[in-house]
């Protein structure tokens, strides 16, 4: 009886995973099936779209690699998110270390205060720093993404790395000063080495986000040449007459990638929203 | 005070402390140096156009017109009146509370099922991950291709088993539901994305607010021959409240804000019947050139972000003193 019991348990427990997985990966599913079909297959209506009813086809990955600009957004997005990624180490990684070191009380509320920032919409934004943009001369740059876009991943990625060097004992560094360094040497040499995996997490984020971002790249870029990924795709791949094929292999590359690294190190950036709310 | 005693005679060795060797070695002056560059770009690119909005919702500034004029609240007025802003708002409001609710009772079952361990964990947490680990921008394309007027693949499973296009059918004899081109289902379309997109990380989050449940105490109540049911109702819920809160306010902020999945799949359409506060200040701003509406229009976001910012705080102030 008991076991009959936990079988029933257990089917339901798939049942259930195995319904929320499709319904969360149906789009990308149709994503893969739609890049490999012909156009022929695709556009005829008594055919079963889930079914390859013409053998696969490599035509619209080709005509997505060479017919369109796509291989510039990825190239214009990879260097908008290294640089975004280097300049949110350099500003995020000393904030984080003096505001959970040195600042106390005061610095905790600094922190909160920082992080509220990052849930200001750039939907609220976009208008003024179209502005601020064009009086600093960027527009139609991809300096301006690489300008703008630390104003969200600076307070995130701050507030990720208070809660890493919080988890490394200050004894470590007491430690180091009577050794005789100094103290920004302990925290170069003897913190920052620990931090590492700290480090990389947010370096994933930052970058992760600028893949993600869509509005101040849509207000401020309108070259097909210098567009990113996430408005390239959804902005000139659509053209007057939609090309399916090209459209959902031109979606489904950056996602799958995306993906992969985000899932790597989705817990703690979770553990960044959660804040202090899960004692654990 | 000890340390710094111990540390002199180190410094004399070493000659007369020099400025760099006084600067790296103090506290009071290194801590707001490594502070300022933050607060410099947060308070230049995030404090000041906040300023520059509310001043420009203001004035008479369009694109290509440099010099402002104080208008007063008449952008308000104008923007009030316009029946567009009504349905945006009233649209911005229905789309969050809806999806938030359904993410919220979706995310609840998903992460109890997730709790368990089973074969393919793994592989069932990277697919459900995708709405939120991919660019929202990108998967929002699968869905306008999902909902295709004439190709869609949901049209073509509801004709195969008869309730669509054949003659008594019971949503219609046309051969296609038209999904963004009639204004109830283009809503109903729009939610569904929005659910779609927060389910993950609301699941997450619950996922970690349950496992931090001590076992015992679910193990102490299931001895007492408490049901799932009463041991879900009355010792998990009420010991998930701080984090369901966690997962519903950053639900509502993503959501309400949000203007991408209205601008990749609707454009605001059929006939502004979708459209959302945040795109239709896109569309007022930039694509019409009119930056004294658009501000106006996106600030109407701010009082809810008010609200959301004293909440966060107090929660984050509540759980630091237990």
């Amino acid at each position: 009886m008991g076991r009959l019991k936990r079988l029933g348990a257990r089917s339901t427990l798939y049942a259930v995973v195995a319904f929320f997985a499709l319904f969360s990966a149906f789009p990308f599913f149709w994503m893969v099936i739609t890049t490999f079909k012909r156009s022929h297959d695709l556009y005829t209506l008594e055919n079963n779209p889930f079914l390859f009813n013409e053998p696969p086809t490599l035509e619209h990955l080709h005509g997505l690699f060479f017919d369109t600009w796509f291989v510039q957004y990825l190239i214009n997005t990879f260097f908008v998110g290294v640089v975004v990624v280097a300049i949110t180490l350099v500003v995020a990684v000393p904030a984080a270390y003096s505001l959970t070191r040195w600042a106390g009380r005061w610095g905790e509320n600094l922190g909160i205060g920082i992080f509220l920032t990052y849930l200001v919409p750039p939907t609220l934004l976009f208008i003024p720093l179209s502005r601020v943009i064009g009086v600093l001369g960027l527009q139609e740059t991809l300096w301006s993404l690489i300008l703008i876009y630390p104003t969200f991943t600076i307070p995130f990625c701050t507030w990720l790395l208070m809660g890493f060097f919080k988890s490394i004992p200050p004894d470590i560094e007491e430690q180091a000063l009577i050794d005789g360094y100094s103290r920004l040497g302990a925290m170069l040499k003897i913190v920052l080495p620990l931090s590492i995996p700290g480090i990389l997490t947010v370096v994933v984020f930052a970058f992760t986000l600028t893949m993600h971002e869509f509005i101040y790249a849509l207000a401020f870029i309108s070259s097909s040449s210098l567009k990113t990924v996430s408005i390239g795709v959804p902005t000139e791949l659509i053209g007057e007459f939609f090309e399916w094929g090209q459209l959902m292999a031109g979606a489904l590359i950056p996602s799958i990638l995306v993906a992969i690294m985000y899932t790597f190190f989705l817990d703690r950036f979770i553990a960044g929203f959660t804040v202090g709310a899960v004692k654990g | 005070m000890m340390k710094a005693v111990e540390r002199q005679p180190k410094a004399a060795v070493l000659g007369a402390p020099t400025f760099w060797g006084h600067l790296v070695d103090s506290e009071r002056m290194l801590a707001p140096l490594m502070i300022a560059p933050a607060i410099l770009y947060i308070v230049a690119l995030v404090g000041f156009p906040f300023l520059l909005a509310i001043y420009y919702s203001l004035s008479d500034a369009t694109i290509g017109n440099l010099s402002l004029n104080f208008v007063g609240l008449r952008n308000f007025i104008a923007v009030l009146e316009d029946p567009v802003f009504r349905q945006s708002l009233k649209n911005t409001i229905i789309f969050t509370l809806v999806s938030q609710v359904l993410v919220l009772v979706l995310a609840k079952i998903l992460a109890l099922a997730l709790l368990k361990d089973f074969r393919g964990k793994w592989l069932a947490r990277f697919l459900i991950l995708l709405p939120w680990t991919a660019p929202i921008a990108l998967g929002t394309i699968g869905w306008m291709w999902m909902l295709d007027s004439i190709f869609s693949p949901i049209d073509w499973m509801l004709r195969q088993v008869g309730l669509l296009g054949a003659p008594g059918a019971i949503l219609g004899t046309a051969s296609n539901l038209y999904w963004l081109g009639i204004p109830s289902l283009a809503m109903t379309s729009v939610i569904l994305v929005h659910t779609w997109r927060m389910l993950p990380l609301a699941t997450v989050i619950l996922l970690a607010g349950l496992t931090a449940i001590p076992q015992e105490i679910l193990d102490a109540v299931e001895v007492d021959g408490a049901g799932f049911w009463r041991r879900l109702f009355q010792i998990m819920i009420p010991m998930l409240i701080p984090i369901i809160s966690i997962a519903a306010l950053f639900g509502v902020i993503f959501t309400f804000t949000d203007m991408v999945i209205v601008y990749v799949l609707t454009q605001g359409g059929p006939v502004h019947s979708t459209q959302v506060l945040a795109s239709w200040a896109f569309f007022k701003g930039i694509e019409a050139g009119d930056l004294a509406q658009g501000a106006a229009i996106a600030l109407f976001l701010f009082p809810l972000m008010a609200c959301m910012a004293i909440f966060m705080l107090r929660l984050a102030r509540r759980t630091e003193v237990t």
